[in-house]
């Protein structure tokens, strides 16, 4: 089978995967889209505190009971308080993202360069795109995790030399977590760390634009 | 000075003017002073320079676009990344029909906060690199590059809180404060909707989150439903 057809993680395995990224007791924002999947497994005994941008943190869940329309987090979606929430407004929010209060943020991506570099807001080619609580979260979160799919639908590589997307921000990603492989950017540049289940690292590295070192040995996710 | 109360929506909003420039409080669904945003609607007024974090995600904003009232918008989010699901705004700005301003999100509140609070400008690390910073002064401090960001200030604010006092002091409810609060500061006429007014003196000092010195008129309307579907 040619490697562009094998299966893929789901969205739900690489927030999983995501997810044993998570230190206990550390301060996490999730980004709208895939990072969102990631609250559902991180581990409850690891006392995980989540704020969301519009001026929450210590959210849990989604809720599934009545609907509370004050209560949304930064996708407008429904959610729940753990014991100790608490509420703030919008520039305490982005004082406490931009004064490194943060200790990991988890976005999606489009592109990602070798240096790090984030494009994450918008497909030229499609126009339009809004840039919403990223940039902020880029440049002050500790830690960066972008989670998002290694290739384009058509199969073009989305870790790259350089970004050709409107970049999000400079030299601001940590780690890559895609559906086919964890890659974590240093100051040397990117290095494949663990593949998806029934890929080759150089099958990865085939569908990588930018150099990947450390391809022989590489062990699988578990997951 | 104790703020007016007025007994309906359109009233509370006499003296905004066509080319007005509008700060609308909420975010997505939580604390979006709707009731207002819909007398807007009913008054038709034109030319009107909006600012607010979202435009057509969750709240009713975009319905001002229905005919054509905003002219301008400074927000984070307005625009989707495809036109599959495109709002009247989007329809219209990918047209060319209106001018938008697209601020990352916490730099907008940070520029309201800073129009409220008599700050010229302040450097954040924000956007230096990206097209946000093309036009802006970049400043060196401490080994990096930090773009100089300037206040935002309104000629009115309309905005939702849960409970007011006579006096104009408010409180809000669950993910309410949102730019509710900071808008509170930034704008000439401050406009309120508020599920409840009771006597001064029934809010306690540490449940008010927008001290009455920053409002000037309140409205007090049955709060309107919004869902959204994420999308």
């Amino acid at each position: 089978m040619a490697a562009e057809h094998k299966p893929r993680l789901t969205r739900e395995l690489v927030a999983m995967r995501v997810a044993q990224e998570l230190a206990p007791g550390s301060t996490v924002n999730l980004g709208v889209g895939m990072p969102t999947l990631v609250a559902a497994f991180a581990p409850p005994d690891a006392n995980i505190l989540l704020q969301s941008e519009n001026g929450i943190l210590g959210y849990g869940g989604f809720s599934e009971e009545a609907y509370d329309q004050d209560l949304v987090n930064a996708g407008g979606q429904p959610i729940t308080l753990n014991p100790g929430a608490s509420f703030f407004d919008s520039a305490a929010s982005f004082a406490m993202i931009r004064g490194g209060h943060i200790d990991t943020a988890v976005l999606g991506g489009l592109q990602v360069s070798e240096r790090g570099d984030l494009a994450n807001w918008s497909v030229p080619e499609r126009g339009g795109g809004s840039i919403g609580g990223a940039m902020d979260l880029a440049v002050g979160a500790r830690r960066l995790i972008v989670a998002m799919e290694h290739t384009t639908k058509d199969g073009r590589p989305r870790i790259l030399r350089e970004c050709t997307y409107p970049l999000t921000a400079r030299r601001c990603v940590d780690l890559i977590v895609t559906d086919l492989a964890v890659v974590e950017v240093g100051p040397e540049g990117l290095t494949l760390r663990e593949v998806a289940p029934g890929w080759a690292p150089g099958e990865v590295v085939t569908l990588t634009d930018a150099p990947l070192t450390g391809p022989r040995g590489v062990p699988e996710m578990e997951l | 000075m104790t703020a007016t109360i007025y007994e309906a929506p359109d009233e509370a909003l006499d003296g905004i003017s066509d080319g007005a420039r509008v700060m609308v409080g909420g975010f997505v669904s939580a604390s979006s002073p709707t009731n207002l945003i819909f007398a807007l609607k009913r008054r038709g007024t034109r030319n009107l320079t909006v600012m607010a974090t979202n435009i057509g995600f969750g709240d009713r904003l975009d319905e001002l676009c229905e005919d054509r009232q905003i002219a301008k918008a400074i927000a984070s989010f307005a625009v989707r990344a495809s036109s599959a699901r495109a709002s009247r705004f989007e329809e219209q700005y990918r047209a060319g029909e209106v001018e938008l301003e697209l601020v990352p999100q916490g730099t907008l509140a940070e520029r309201i906060r800073a129009g409220g609070a008599g700050i010229g400008g302040f450097l954040t690390r924000t956007g230096v690199g990206t097209q946000v910073a093309e036009g802006k002064d970049v400043l060196s401090w401490q080994g990096e590059e930090w773009l100089l960001e300037r206040p935002l200030r309104a000629d009115v604010a309309i905005l939702k809180a849960h409970r007011a006092d006579r006096l104009g002091n408010l409180s809000y409810r669950m993910a309410g404060r949102n730019f509710n609060a900071v808008m509170a500061t930034a704008a000439d006429l401050v406009i309120v909707e508020v599920e409840e007014i009771v006597e001064t003196g029934e809010l306690a000092p540490n449940e008010i989150h927008t001290p009455a010195v920053y409002v000037d008129r309140i409205v007090r309307c049955d709060p309107v439903e919004v869902r959204w579907d994420g999308r």
